[in-house]
């Protein structure tokens, strides 16, 4: 067991490093913005004067390196600084929105996760039949497709056609639980669609690629009838690229969202990112893409200790 | 009744899909034979083998090409030309009708053509030509080089795409020009990593170790050598990332902060005809429905490449 410990210790630490290195990254982008802050938000409008006061207020006086590890000591705290254009704590305005986005993210995994893991266990069953090649042709085009057609399509049908469920996904903290899911199904099912038929291919491609090993051949030779083969003698030993594949795309649903959440004006994390960017809010940026990139990494780190535990060989080095 | 009445639309819809399915198939099968017909020698016999999925991809990718080519020749009227008051219906002198300035959307469906596929397409091979040509040289050359590019790329690949592009977009504003130098910046290290494990296969032979003591240099090893040896993978990882730099930046146009005005363009296009939606109308899907159709037919022509240069046979 010590072994698992420290191997899942160096995943966490490399992905610690890794965390640091793109905070340097998203700290570097902006200093390296024509001029500084202080001219992007003044823009035309800019005098010497204002142009010092609002420099001395957002302390861009400080050597790069100190101002960086001011956000960074923020950050670590929760305190993104203040927008540049409501003047509001940009932790107060994210902390509500990031709630909404991940409860979606949530409501779409909790969907798409056996959804898509059983009929991807189906189709490798049915594997070359016209089931197979119908399934095979749809999951392409839903994942080919972007989330705003998707998302178009089903309000289209499922809102303004026939009136089933709501296509502005508003929704309030005090909101109870059914009601949010009704409100927030449209956005779900977006994301449910996009994700299922990723791991749906991906779930048979794993089942798929061990078929040809002996120990399956062994299995249909002494009479093991299909799905038994599959479920009881595949399965199991596909669970790792399964569960990588299931981490990844939870990975995609917490940033996919962004397109989805402007769809369905879903007060979320993303929506709020698409505004700062249009209206050049950087504190809200960079904090709205430190917390995408830090949950991308936890989500990946998860794929890569799922992985490690669920292989008994990785288990238990030799 | 009620109830009843609720589902039909259901019922279009599956219907609708039905009945396109069998079409694409029947077109798809019609197209192969041509093909199987008209091509010399070898592309015959190639295209005869191939599923219908790929023949499929390749119709709607000619397609694509010829309209984007010929725009201004098919398109009746320019791209941003207003011929009509806005959101006017369709009539037998606009297809599609007019979007919310009073322009031919039909018009513009064929310019998009031209634009968001050319601006894909564009940042793609930048992507291709910096990630392969780094991804060439660490292989070759191995050491602290391949280190530092390797960490580098890894960094790069661990923010989501669509989240980097944003922050990037915020920084550099939105133009033409700095929207292709940030996507293929993002998608560079894709492409690295894939070159940098094919080629790496290929550094291992006899005949590279042949060719350096003979005493070729660096260029004539890459472009001789290495890269005739690691092209089918290539190019099929062309195609992917073309599918995913096309979605990102339709995706960015239809946020608005993609490709700008009065630029005829899909994402945005989809963006600014999207009241229309809540009063039934299909028109905003169609350039929604153009971005798809492309990015499943290079799917498709990629996953028969890939099958082919595979040699599986499962």
């Amino acid at each position: 067991m010590l072994d698992v410990f420290s191997i899942v210790a160096k995943r966490l630490g490399f992905g610690l490093i890794t965390l640091l290195v793109i905070s340097l990254i998203i700290f570097i982008a902006v200093e390296l913005l024509p001029g500084d802050i202080a001219q992007a938000v003044l823009g035309q409008g800019a005098t010497e004067s204002n142009l010092a006061a609002l420099r001395a207020e957002l302390g861009l006086n400080d050597p790069a390196p100190m101002r960086y590890f001011n956000w960074l000591k923020g950050a670590v705290v929760g305190d993104f600084g203040v927008s540049l254009v409501s003047k509001e704590s940009v932790t107060d305005s994210i902390t509500p929105r990031f709630v909404n986005t991940l409860m979606l993210a949530l409501y779409a995994a909790v969907i798409a996760v056996p959804v898509a893991i059983s009929l991807g266990v189906l189709v490798a069953l049915f594997r070359n039949t016209l089931f197979d090649r119908i399934a095979n042709v749809l999951t392409f085009t839903s994942i080919s497709s972007p989330e705003f057609f998707l998302g178009y399509i089903l309000i289209l049908y499922f809102s303004v056609k026939t009136g089933w469920f709501p296509s502005i996904a508003t929704v309030s903290p005090e909101m109870p639980l059914f009601e949010r899911l009704e409100r927030t199904f449209l956005p779900a099912l977006t994301l449910v669609l996009v994700v299922v038929a990723h791991m749906m291919r991906m779930t048979r491609a794993a089942i798929i690629n061990l078929l040809a090993s002996p120990y399956i051949e062994m299995a249909k030779l002494k009479g093991t009838p299909a799905w038994k083969v599959i479920v009881r003698h595949a399965l199991p030993n596909s669970w790792a690229p399964i569960i990588n594949v299931v981490a990844l795309n939870l990975a995609y649903l917490v940033t996919g969202v962004v397109l989805v959440e402007v769809v369905f004006v879903y007060p979320g994390i993303g929506q709020l990112l698409v505004d700062a960017v249009s209206k050049r809010d950087f504190p809200v940026v960079q904090a709205c893409s430190l917390i995408f990139a830090a949950t991308f990494i936890l989500l990946n780190l998860a794929a890569d200790v799922g992985s490690i535990l669920t292989n008994p060989r990785l288990r238990h080095p030799k | 009744m009620e109830f009843l009445h609720g589902w039909m639309p259901a019922f279009m819809v599956l219907a609708t899909i039905a009945g396109v399915l069998l079409a694409a198939v029947a077109m798809s099968w019609l197209f192969r034979a041509l093909l199987v017909w008209v091509l010399p020698g070898e592309g015959s016999k190639v295209m005869r083998s191939a599923p219908l999925t790929a023949s499929f991809g390749l119709f709607v990718i000619i397609l694509y090409a010829l309209a984007g080519i010929f725009a201004p020749w098919v398109a009746p009227y320019g791209e941003s030309e207003v011929i009509a008051s806005s959101f006017a219906p369709a009539d037998d002198k606009m297809l599609l009708g007019a979007d919310q300035l009073g322009r031919d959307m039909f018009s513009r469906v064929i310019f998009g053509a031209r634009n968001t596929v050319g601006i894909a397409l564009i940042a793609t091979s930048l992507a291709f030509l910096m990630g392969a040509t780094a991804g060439l040289i660490a292989a070759t050359r191995g050491g602290w080089m391949d280190q530092i590019l390797g960490r580098f790329a890894d960094v790069i690949m661990s923010i989501p795409s669509l989240i980097f592009s944003l922050l990037l977009l915020s920084i550099f504003g939105t133009s033409a020009f700095v929207l292709i130098v940030i996507i293929a910046v993002i998608y560079a290290p894709r492409v690295f990593r894939l070159t940098r494990a094919v080629s790496g296969d290929v550094v291992v032979m006899d005949y590279i170790e042949a060719a350096r003591l003979r005493g070729e240099g660096l260029w004539y090893l890459i472009r001789k050598e290495i890269l005739p040896n690691s092209k089918a993978p290539l190019i099929a990882e062309f195609g992917l990332e073309f599918c995913f730099v096309f979605l990102l930046i339709a995706g960015l146009s239809f946020l608005g902060l993609g490709i700008q005005p009065p630029t005829a363009d899909w994402g945005s296009m989809v963006r600014d005809n999207a009241t229309l939606i809540s009063f039934g109308e299909i028109t905003p899907l169609i350039p929604a429905a153009a971005i798809s159709l492309l990015t499943v037919a290079v799917n498709f022509v990629v996953d028969w490449m890939l099958y082919r240069s595979s040699g599986l046979k499962d």
